[in-house]
Protein backbone atom coordinates (compact mmCIF):
# COMPACT_ATOMS: atom_id res chain seq x y z
CA UNK A 1 0.00 0.00 0.00
CA UNK A 2 1.49 3.21 -1.46
CA UNK A 3 1.62 6.25 0.64
CA UNK A 4 -0.68 9.54 -0.79
CA UNK A 5 0.03 12.80 -0.72
CA UNK A 6 -2.32 16.00 -1.31
CA UNK A 7 -0.80 18.10 -3.87
CA UNK A 8 -3.25 20.45 -4.68
CA UNK A 9 -6.44 21.77 -3.48
CA UNK A 10 -8.44 24.72 -4.10
CA UNK A 11 -12.15 26.32 -3.28
CA UNK A 12 -14.73 28.35 -3.84
CA UNK A 13 -15.97 31.30 -1.41
CA UNK A 14 -18.62 29.70 0.64
CA UNK A 15 -22.11 31.73 0.61
CA UNK A 16 -24.89 32.69 -1.61
CA UNK A 17 -23.47 32.25 -4.86
CA UNK A 18 -26.76 33.70 -6.79
CA UNK A 19 -24.73 34.13 -9.67
CA UNK A 20 -23.05 30.46 -10.32
CA UNK A 21 -24.90 27.44 -11.23
CA UNK A 22 -23.90 23.69 -9.48
CA UNK A 23 -21.52 22.90 -12.35
CA UNK A 24 -19.50 26.10 -12.21
CA UNK A 25 -18.56 26.06 -8.84
CA UNK A 26 -17.53 22.39 -8.86
CA UNK A 27 -15.56 23.25 -11.59
CA UNK A 28 -13.97 26.67 -10.35
CA UNK A 29 -12.69 24.31 -7.48
CA UNK A 30 -11.37 22.05 -9.56
CA UNK A 31 -9.57 24.14 -11.85
CA UNK A 32 -7.79 25.81 -8.58
CA UNK A 33 -6.94 22.16 -7.13
CA UNK A 34 -5.54 21.20 -10.77
CA UNK A 35 -3.68 24.46 -11.34
CA UNK A 36 -2.02 24.11 -7.26
CA UNK A 37 -0.98 20.83 -8.30
CA UNK A 38 0.82 21.59 -11.51
CA UNK A 39 -0.37 18.20 -12.98
CA UNK A 40 -1.59 17.70 -16.62
CA UNK A 41 -4.39 15.61 -16.42
CA UNK A 42 -6.30 12.99 -13.61
CA UNK A 43 -6.67 9.77 -13.60
CA UNK A 44 -10.18 9.39 -12.03
CA UNK A 45 -12.36 11.20 -9.78
CA UNK A 46 -14.95 11.48 -6.87
CA UNK A 47 -17.57 14.42 -6.37
CA UNK A 48 -19.15 14.44 -2.79
CA UNK A 49 -22.57 15.72 -2.58
CA UNK A 50 -26.12 14.87 -0.37
CA UNK A 51 -28.71 15.57 -2.59
CA UNK A 52 -27.74 17.88 -5.87
CA UNK A 53 -31.10 15.73 -6.85
CA UNK A 54 -33.69 17.73 -4.30
CA UNK A 55 -31.49 21.10 -4.20
CA UNK A 56 -31.38 21.34 -8.25
CA UNK A 57 -33.07 18.50 -9.63
CA UNK A 58 -29.46 17.41 -10.93
CA UNK A 59 -28.15 14.00 -10.20
CA UNK A 60 -25.30 11.43 -11.99
CA UNK A 61 -22.96 14.12 -11.14
CA UNK A 62 -19.70 12.36 -11.32
CA UNK A 63 -20.22 12.35 -15.18
CA UNK A 64 -21.35 16.08 -14.98
CA UNK A 65 -18.28 17.20 -13.64
CA UNK A 66 -16.46 15.16 -15.54
CA UNK A 67 -17.85 16.53 -18.87
CA UNK A 68 -17.81 20.54 -17.67
CA UNK A 69 -13.81 19.74 -16.90
CA UNK A 70 -13.81 18.28 -20.38
CA UNK A 71 -12.17 15.34 -18.55
CA UNK A 72 -14.75 12.14 -19.63
CA UNK A 73 -13.51 9.55 -20.65
CA UNK A 74 -12.05 9.45 -16.91
CA UNK A 75 -14.03 7.27 -14.45
CA UNK A 76 -15.91 9.88 -12.37
CA UNK A 77 -18.82 9.06 -9.39
CA UNK A 78 -20.71 10.67 -6.83
CA UNK A 79 -20.19 9.57 -2.74
CA UNK A 80 -22.89 10.18 -0.53
CA UNK A 81 -23.26 10.15 2.88
CA UNK A 82 -25.27 13.06 3.93
CA UNK A 83 -23.07 15.45 5.40
CA UNK A 84 -19.91 13.71 5.13
CA UNK A 85 -20.10 13.13 1.44
CA UNK A 86 -16.86 14.49 0.57
CA UNK A 87 -14.95 13.43 3.80
CA UNK A 88 -15.98 10.03 2.49
CA UNK A 89 -15.03 10.59 -0.96
CA UNK A 90 -11.89 11.57 -0.01
CA UNK A 91 -11.17 7.77 1.70
CA UNK A 92 -12.21 6.52 -1.60
CA UNK A 93 -9.62 8.42 -3.56
CA UNK A 94 -6.80 7.53 -0.98
CA UNK A 95 -7.68 3.84 -1.63
CA UNK A 96 -7.36 4.24 -5.01
CA UNK A 97 -3.94 5.43 -5.01
CA UNK A 98 -2.89 3.74 -2.00
CA UNK A 99 -3.70 0.51 -3.67
CA UNK A 100 -1.80 1.35 -6.88
CA UNK A 101 -4.87 1.49 -9.17
CA UNK A 102 -4.46 4.98 -10.18
CA UNK A 103 -1.88 7.71 -10.11
CA UNK A 104 -3.90 10.84 -9.58
CA UNK A 105 -6.90 10.95 -8.34
CA UNK A 106 -8.92 14.72 -7.49
CA UNK A 107 -11.59 14.17 -4.45
CA UNK A 108 -14.12 17.48 -4.53
CA UNK A 109 -17.45 18.15 -3.02
CA UNK A 110 -19.77 20.61 -3.47
CA UNK A 111 -23.45 22.07 -2.78
CA UNK A 112 -26.06 24.07 -4.29
CA UNK A 113 -28.67 24.36 -1.78
CA UNK A 114 -29.69 28.40 -2.30
CA UNK A 115 -31.45 27.85 -5.83
CA UNK A 116 -35.16 27.68 -4.40
CA UNK A 117 -35.10 24.17 -3.08
CA UNK A 118 -36.87 23.72 0.16
CA UNK A 119 -33.66 23.31 2.27
CA UNK A 120 -35.20 22.04 5.23
CA UNK A 121 -37.00 19.39 3.68
CA UNK A 122 -33.67 17.75 1.79
CA UNK A 123 -31.63 18.24 4.85
CA UNK A 124 -34.32 16.51 6.39
CA UNK A 125 -33.70 13.03 4.32
CA UNK A 126 -30.13 12.29 6.45
CA UNK A 127 -32.39 11.29 9.57
CA UNK A 128 -34.98 8.32 9.38
CA UNK A 129 -37.72 9.37 7.58
CA UNK A 130 -41.05 7.17 9.06
CA UNK A 131 -39.61 7.16 12.24
CA UNK A 132 -37.98 11.01 12.80
CA UNK A 133 -39.18 13.37 9.96
CA UNK A 134 -42.55 12.04 9.87
CA UNK A 135 -42.68 12.80 14.01
CA UNK A 136 -41.85 16.88 12.95
CA UNK A 137 -38.59 17.33 13.85
CA UNK A 138 -36.02 18.84 12.27
CA UNK A 139 -32.25 18.89 12.33
CA UNK A 140 -31.73 21.47 14.80
CA UNK A 141 -34.41 19.28 16.66
CA UNK A 142 -32.28 16.76 16.92
CA UNK A 143 -29.25 18.60 17.96
CA UNK A 144 -31.16 20.34 20.70
CA UNK A 145 -32.18 17.08 21.89
CA UNK A 146 -28.47 16.37 21.99
CA UNK A 147 -28.01 19.58 23.50
CA UNK A 148 -30.37 19.27 26.16
CA UNK A 149 -29.06 15.51 27.27
CA UNK A 150 -26.02 16.90 27.27
CA UNK A 151 -26.61 19.58 29.62
CA UNK A 152 -28.49 17.88 32.05
CA UNK A 153 -25.98 14.83 32.17
CA UNK A 154 -22.73 16.88 32.32
CA UNK A 155 -23.82 20.63 33.52
CA UNK A 156 -22.85 21.85 30.11
CA UNK A 157 -24.11 25.99 30.22
CA UNK A 158 -25.90 27.51 27.62
CA UNK A 159 -22.84 29.97 27.70
CA UNK A 160 -20.60 27.24 26.86
CA UNK A 161 -22.16 26.14 23.37
CA UNK A 162 -22.78 29.85 22.76
CA UNK A 163 -18.44 30.20 23.29
CA UNK A 164 -18.25 27.15 20.46
CA UNK A 165 -20.30 30.04 17.84
CA UNK A 166 -17.89 33.07 19.36
CA UNK A 167 -14.83 31.22 18.27
CA UNK A 168 -15.44 30.40 15.02
CA UNK A 169 -16.83 33.59 13.82
CA UNK A 170 -13.62 35.25 15.30
CA UNK A 171 -11.89 32.92 12.91
CA UNK A 172 -14.31 32.89 10.34
CA UNK A 173 -13.74 36.77 10.39
CA UNK A 174 -10.17 36.37 9.29
CA UNK A 175 -11.07 33.75 6.12
CA UNK A 176 -11.33 35.18 2.75
CA UNK A 177 -13.09 32.66 1.62
CA UNK A 178 -15.89 32.09 4.49
CA UNK A 179 -19.60 32.81 3.87
CA UNK A 180 -19.68 35.55 7.65
CA UNK A 181 -16.71 37.14 8.20
CA UNK A 182 -17.56 39.07 11.58
CA UNK A 183 -17.89 38.30 15.09
CA UNK A 184 -20.39 37.87 17.40
CA UNK A 185 -20.85 38.16 21.18
CA UNK A 186 -22.08 35.89 23.69
CA UNK A 187 -25.04 37.97 24.18
CA UNK A 188 -26.09 38.27 20.53
CA UNK A 189 -25.79 34.16 20.13
CA UNK A 190 -27.68 33.77 23.55
CA UNK A 191 -30.61 35.82 22.40
CA UNK A 192 -30.37 35.25 18.87
CA UNK A 193 -33.94 33.89 17.05
CA UNK A 194 -34.75 30.09 18.95
CA UNK A 195 -34.77 27.60 15.72
CA UNK A 196 -35.54 24.67 18.13
CA UNK A 197 -34.58 24.94 22.03
CA UNK A 198 -32.48 25.45 23.75
CA UNK A 199 -30.28 26.42 20.07
CA UNK A 200 -30.89 30.14 18.39
CA UNK A 201 -29.90 30.82 14.95
CA UNK A 202 -26.56 31.67 15.86
CA UNK A 203 -26.01 28.30 17.19
CA UNK A 204 -26.53 26.55 13.51
CA UNK A 205 -24.52 26.33 10.79
CA UNK A 206 -25.99 28.04 7.45
CA UNK A 207 -27.59 26.80 4.41
CA UNK A 208 -24.88 27.64 1.70
CA UNK A 209 -22.83 27.69 -1.83
CA UNK A 210 -19.68 26.03 -2.32
CA UNK A 211 -17.40 23.46 -3.64
CA UNK A 212 -13.61 22.48 -2.85
CA UNK A 213 -11.56 20.31 -4.31
CA UNK A 214 -7.85 18.34 -3.64
CA UNK A 215 -5.52 16.26 -5.58
CA UNK A 216 -4.13 12.95 -4.61
CA UNK A 217 -0.97 11.33 -5.71
CA UNK A 218 1.63 8.82 -4.20
CA UNK A 219 3.82 10.34 -1.75
CA UNK A 220 6.68 9.53 -4.32
CA UNK A 221 4.79 10.96 -7.26
CA UNK A 222 4.57 14.09 -5.05
CA UNK A 223 8.02 14.77 -5.02
CA UNK A 224 8.46 14.77 -8.62
CA UNK A 225 6.04 17.81 -8.61
CA UNK A 226 7.86 19.75 -6.92
CA UNK A 227 4.83 21.37 -4.90
CA UNK A 228 4.51 21.88 -0.74
CA UNK A 229 2.13 18.66 -0.47
CA UNK A 230 1.20 17.41 2.79
CA UNK A 231 0.48 13.36 3.26
CA UNK A 232 -2.17 11.30 4.93
CA UNK A 233 -1.32 9.50 7.87
CA UNK A 234 -4.34 7.88 8.85
CA UNK A 235 -8.43 7.49 7.60
CA UNK A 236 -11.18 6.01 10.11
CA UNK A 237 -15.05 5.49 9.34
CA UNK A 238 -17.49 3.95 11.19
CA UNK A 239 -21.35 4.47 11.49
CA UNK A 240 -24.00 4.31 14.42
CA UNK A 241 -27.67 3.73 14.27
CA UNK A 242 -29.67 6.20 12.18
CA UNK A 243 -32.15 7.37 14.18
CA UNK A 244 -30.44 9.29 17.42
CA UNK A 245 -33.05 7.67 19.70
CA UNK A 246 -31.88 4.11 18.86
CA UNK A 247 -27.88 5.36 19.89
CA UNK A 248 -26.59 3.52 23.20
CA UNK A 249 -26.49 7.06 24.66
CA UNK A 250 -27.89 10.20 23.29
CA UNK A 251 -25.13 12.27 24.44
CA UNK A 252 -22.09 10.12 22.57
CA UNK A 253 -21.80 10.12 18.95
CA UNK A 254 -19.58 6.58 18.95
CA UNK A 255 -19.26 7.33 15.15
CA UNK A 256 -17.41 9.87 15.94
CA UNK A 257 -15.19 8.25 18.56
CA UNK A 258 -14.55 4.80 16.19
CA UNK A 259 -13.73 7.04 13.34
CA UNK A 260 -11.28 8.67 15.55
CA UNK A 261 -9.91 5.89 16.80
CA UNK A 262 -9.26 4.07 13.84
CA UNK A 263 -7.68 6.92 11.91
CA UNK A 264 -5.38 7.39 15.02
CA UNK A 265 -4.44 3.75 15.12
CA UNK A 266 -3.69 3.77 11.31
CA UNK A 267 -1.59 7.13 11.71
CA UNK A 268 0.00 6.01 14.91
CA UNK A 269 -0.56 8.73 16.91
CA UNK A 270 -2.66 9.76 19.97
CA UNK A 271 -5.19 12.53 20.16
CA UNK A 272 -2.51 14.91 22.24
CA UNK A 273 -0.31 14.63 19.14
CA UNK A 274 -2.80 16.36 17.07
CA UNK A 275 -1.53 20.43 16.33
CA UNK A 276 -5.08 21.93 14.58
CA UNK A 277 -8.45 20.33 14.00
CA UNK A 278 -11.30 21.44 11.66
CA UNK A 279 -14.11 19.05 12.96
CA UNK A 280 -18.20 19.26 12.14
CA UNK A 281 -19.68 21.90 13.84
CA UNK A 282 -23.57 22.06 12.23
CA UNK A 283 -24.31 23.32 15.81
CA UNK A 284 -22.39 24.49 18.26
CA UNK A 285 -23.28 21.57 20.72
CA UNK A 286 -21.63 19.05 17.76
CA UNK A 287 -18.29 21.08 18.65
CA UNK A 288 -18.53 20.19 21.89
CA UNK A 289 -19.76 16.31 21.88
CA UNK A 290 -16.70 16.00 19.45
CA UNK A 291 -14.06 17.06 21.10
CA UNK A 292 -14.60 14.47 23.50
CA UNK A 293 -15.18 12.34 21.09
CA UNK A 294 -11.88 12.68 19.87
CA UNK A 295 -10.36 12.11 22.96
CA UNK A 296 -8.98 16.57 23.01
CA UNK A 297 -10.45 16.88 26.74
CA UNK A 298 -12.90 14.39 28.65
CA UNK A 299 -16.59 12.94 28.34
CA UNK A 300 -18.95 15.98 29.80
CA UNK A 301 -16.25 18.29 29.47
CA UNK A 302 -16.24 19.64 26.28
CA UNK A 303 -18.46 23.11 27.53
CA UNK A 304 -15.86 23.98 29.72
CA UNK A 305 -12.61 23.23 27.72
CA UNK A 306 -13.97 25.21 25.41
CA UNK A 307 -14.86 28.53 27.66
CA UNK A 308 -11.66 28.40 28.97
CA UNK A 309 -9.80 28.64 25.35
CA UNK A 310 -8.45 25.19 24.95
CA UNK A 311 -10.06 25.40 21.51
CA UNK A 312 -8.75 28.59 20.43
CA UNK A 313 -5.91 29.62 17.31
CA UNK A 314 -3.58 30.07 20.32
CA UNK A 315 -5.09 27.66 22.18
CA UNK A 316 -3.58 24.11 23.75
CA UNK A 317 -5.51 22.30 20.07
CA UNK A 318 -6.94 24.78 17.81
CA UNK A 319 -10.34 23.98 16.55
CA UNK A 320 -11.94 24.76 13.59
CA UNK A 321 -9.25 27.76 12.35
CA UNK A 322 -11.68 28.46 8.94
CA UNK A 323 -14.24 29.37 10.92
CA UNK A 324 -15.80 25.58 11.32
CA UNK A 325 -19.00 25.57 9.47
CA UNK A 326 -20.44 28.01 11.54
CA UNK A 327 -18.99 30.98 10.46
CA UNK A 328 -17.36 29.45 6.99
CA UNK A 329 -20.44 27.95 5.76
CA UNK A 330 -21.83 24.55 5.25
CA UNK A 331 -22.59 23.73 1.16
CA UNK A 332 -23.11 19.95 3.11
CA UNK A 333 -21.31 17.77 0.39
CA UNK A 334 -18.31 20.46 -0.05
CA UNK A 335 -17.56 20.68 4.10
CA UNK A 336 -15.33 17.16 4.35
CA UNK A 337 -13.05 18.13 1.38
CA UNK A 338 -13.08 22.45 2.55
CA UNK A 339 -12.18 21.06 5.98
CA UNK A 340 -8.88 19.04 4.26
CA UNK A 341 -8.17 22.22 2.17
CA UNK A 342 -8.28 24.33 5.85
CA UNK A 343 -5.86 21.60 7.39
CA UNK A 344 -3.60 21.02 3.95
CA UNK A 345 -3.15 25.33 4.38
CA UNK A 346 -2.34 25.05 7.76
CA UNK A 347 0.26 22.39 7.49
CA UNK A 348 1.47 24.27 4.29
CA UNK A 349 2.13 27.65 6.60
CA UNK A 350 -0.33 29.35 4.22
CA UNK A 351 -3.03 30.28 6.80
CA UNK A 352 -2.63 33.82 6.69
CA UNK A 353 -4.09 35.53 9.83
CA UNK A 354 -5.37 32.05 10.69
CA UNK A 355 -2.13 30.59 10.85
CA UNK A 356 -1.60 27.78 13.69
CA UNK A 357 1.96 28.35 14.44
CA UNK A 358 4.26 24.93 13.67
CA UNK A 359 1.30 23.17 13.06
CA UNK A 360 2.96 19.44 11.69
CA UNK A 361 0.00 17.13 12.17
CA UNK A 362 -3.93 18.14 11.13
CA UNK A 363 -7.14 16.24 11.48
CA UNK A 364 -10.09 16.45 9.78
CA UNK A 365 -13.26 14.88 11.38
CA UNK A 366 -16.62 15.19 9.28
CA UNK A 367 -19.86 13.83 10.07
CA UNK A 368 -23.22 12.69 8.88
CA UNK A 369 -26.92 13.35 9.66
CA UNK A 370 -27.40 13.49 13.80
CA UNK A 371 -24.02 11.52 13.94
CA UNK A 372 -25.18 8.23 11.95
CA UNK A 373 -22.21 8.50 10.10
CA UNK A 374 -18.15 9.89 10.77
CA UNK A 375 -14.77 10.00 8.78
CA UNK A 376 -11.76 11.68 10.21
CA UNK A 377 -8.14 11.92 8.29
CA UNK A 378 -4.97 12.64 9.93
CA UNK A 379 -2.43 14.73 7.70
CA UNK A 380 1.02 15.74 8.53
CA UNK A 381 4.06 17.75 6.75
CA UNK A 382 5.78 15.71 4.62
CA UNK B 1 -45.86 10.74 2.22
CA UNK B 2 -47.00 8.64 -1.05
CA UNK B 3 -49.75 6.21 0.34
CA UNK B 4 -48.25 2.62 0.07
CA UNK B 5 -45.55 3.90 2.17
CA UNK B 6 -47.78 5.40 4.50
CA UNK B 7 -49.94 2.26 4.14
CA UNK B 8 -46.82 -0.34 5.48
CA UNK B 9 -46.08 2.10 8.50
CA UNK B 10 -50.16 1.47 9.56
CA UNK B 11 -48.98 -1.38 12.37
CA UNK B 12 -46.26 0.58 14.10
CA UNK B 13 -48.20 3.85 14.18
CA UNK B 14 -51.63 3.27 14.75
CA UNK B 15 -50.78 -0.05 17.26
CA UNK B 16 -47.44 0.16 18.07
CA UNK B 17 -46.46 -3.33 16.78
CA UNK B 18 -43.04 -4.34 17.95
CA UNK B 19 -40.80 -7.65 17.46
CA UNK B 20 -38.91 -9.29 19.69
CA UNK B 21 -35.83 -11.01 18.58
CA UNK B 22 -36.09 -14.96 19.53
CA UNK B 23 -32.92 -15.78 20.03
CA UNK B 24 -31.27 -12.61 22.12
CA UNK B 25 -34.69 -11.27 23.14
CA UNK B 26 -33.81 -7.00 21.55
CA UNK B 27 -36.71 -5.42 21.07
CA UNK B 28 -37.18 -3.32 18.13
CA UNK B 29 -39.44 -0.73 17.02
CA UNK B 30 -39.87 -0.85 13.83
CA UNK B 31 -39.70 -4.67 13.17
CA UNK B 32 -36.90 -5.55 11.14
CA UNK B 33 -35.45 -8.49 9.19
CA UNK B 34 -32.31 -9.13 11.11
CA UNK B 35 -31.54 -8.87 14.70
CA UNK B 36 -29.29 -6.16 15.26
CA UNK B 37 -27.94 -7.61 18.53
CA UNK B 38 -27.41 -11.26 17.52
CA UNK B 39 -27.86 -11.20 13.77
CA UNK B 40 -30.98 -13.64 13.97
CA UNK B 41 -33.56 -13.69 11.73
CA UNK B 42 -36.77 -14.59 14.07
CA UNK B 43 -39.14 -13.12 15.55
CA UNK B 44 -42.05 -13.00 17.62
CA UNK B 45 -44.56 -9.90 17.48
CA UNK B 46 -45.56 -7.76 20.02
CA UNK B 47 -46.33 -4.09 21.46
CA UNK B 48 -44.62 -1.55 22.69
CA UNK B 49 -45.38 -0.74 25.84
CA UNK B 50 -47.93 2.79 25.81
CA UNK B 51 -46.05 4.24 28.83
CA UNK B 52 -42.84 6.09 29.21
CA UNK B 53 -40.11 8.68 30.79
CA UNK B 54 -38.93 11.73 28.88
CA UNK B 55 -34.77 11.44 28.32
CA UNK B 56 -34.73 14.74 26.63
CA UNK B 57 -36.84 17.25 25.03
CA UNK B 58 -36.66 20.58 22.85
CA UNK B 59 -39.56 23.14 21.24
CA UNK B 60 -39.79 23.28 17.12
CA UNK B 61 -39.89 27.11 16.30
CA UNK B 62 -39.09 26.36 12.51
CA UNK B 63 -40.78 23.86 11.50
CA UNK B 64 -40.75 21.94 7.54
CA UNK B 65 -43.88 22.89 5.65
CA UNK B 66 -46.06 20.16 6.39
CA UNK B 67 -45.90 21.36 10.11
CA UNK B 68 -45.43 24.96 9.81
CA UNK B 69 -49.28 25.38 11.50
CA UNK B 70 -48.29 23.91 14.31
CA UNK B 71 -45.21 25.95 15.83
CA UNK B 72 -44.51 25.56 18.38
CA UNK B 73 -44.41 22.41 19.20
CA UNK B 74 -42.45 20.28 21.91
CA UNK B 75 -40.61 17.15 20.75
CA UNK B 76 -39.50 14.98 23.42
CA UNK B 77 -37.02 11.06 22.95
CA UNK B 78 -39.08 9.25 24.84
CA UNK B 79 -37.98 5.52 26.61
CA UNK B 80 -41.30 3.48 26.40
CA UNK B 81 -41.40 1.24 29.33
CA UNK B 82 -40.51 -1.87 27.85
CA UNK B 83 -36.84 -0.14 26.43
CA UNK B 84 -37.39 0.97 23.03
CA UNK B 85 -36.74 4.60 22.35
CA UNK B 86 -39.01 6.81 20.07
CA UNK B 87 -39.46 10.62 18.78
CA UNK B 88 -42.59 11.65 19.65
CA UNK B 89 -44.37 15.25 19.47
CA UNK B 90 -45.54 15.43 23.28
CA UNK B 91 -49.15 17.38 23.44
CA UNK B 92 -51.92 19.13 25.25
CA UNK B 93 -49.26 20.76 27.82
CA UNK B 94 -47.40 23.78 27.58
CA UNK B 95 -44.15 22.90 26.08
CA UNK B 96 -42.78 24.49 29.72
CA UNK B 97 -44.03 21.68 31.44
CA UNK B 98 -41.55 19.32 30.00
CA UNK B 99 -38.76 18.19 32.14
CA UNK B 100 -36.60 14.92 31.88
CA UNK B 101 -37.42 12.10 33.82
CA UNK B 102 -41.18 13.29 33.99
CA UNK B 103 -43.84 10.41 32.79
CA UNK B 104 -45.73 10.06 29.30
CA UNK B 105 -48.23 7.95 27.89
CA UNK B 106 -48.40 7.32 23.86
CA UNK B 107 -51.78 8.37 22.30
CA UNK B 108 -53.63 8.29 18.62
CA UNK B 109 -53.71 11.86 17.15
CA UNK B 110 -53.78 13.42 13.52
CA UNK B 111 -50.06 14.53 12.52
CA UNK B 112 -50.46 16.57 9.55
CA UNK B 113 -52.26 16.62 6.52
CA UNK B 114 -49.95 16.07 2.71
CA UNK B 115 -51.36 19.68 1.51
CA UNK B 116 -54.61 20.55 0.00
CA UNK B 117 -55.11 17.28 -2.27
CA UNK B 118 -52.72 14.40 0.07
CA UNK B 119 -53.57 12.34 2.50
CA UNK B 120 -54.16 12.73 6.59
CA UNK B 121 -51.53 11.30 8.20
CA UNK B 122 -52.50 9.88 11.72
CA UNK B 123 -49.97 8.14 14.44
CA UNK B 124 -48.74 8.28 17.99
CA UNK B 125 -48.14 11.33 19.94
CA UNK B 126 -47.55 11.56 23.86
CA UNK B 127 -49.17 13.34 26.75
CA UNK B 128 -47.82 13.82 30.35
CA UNK B 129 -49.06 11.59 32.96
Amino acid sequence: MREVAVVGCGMTKFGELWEKSLRDIFVEAALKAIDDAGVDHIDSMYVGAMTPGLFVGQEHIGVLMADYLGMAPIPAMRVESACCSSGMALRLGLFEISSGYSDIVLVGGVEKMNDGADATYALATAADQEYEVYQGVTFPGLYALIARAHMHRYGTTREQLAAVSVKNHHNGAMNPNAQFQREVTLEQVMNATLVADPLTVLDSSPVSDGAACVVLTSVDFAKQLKVPSVKILGSGAATDTLALHNREDITTLKAVKLSGKAAYKMAGIKPSDIDVAEVHDCFSIAEICIIEELGFTQKGKGGPFTEQGNTALEGKIPVNPSGGLKSKGHPVGATGIAQVVEVVEQLRGNAGKRQVKNAKIGLTQNMGGSGGSSVVHIFTTT
Amino acid sequence: MPSPGYRREMPQRYRLEAARCKKCGKLFFPPRLVCAGCGSKEFDKTKLSETGTILSHTVIRVAPADFATQVPYAIAIVESDNGVRLTTQVVDCKPEDLEIGKKVKFIFRKLYEEGHTGIICYGYKAVLV
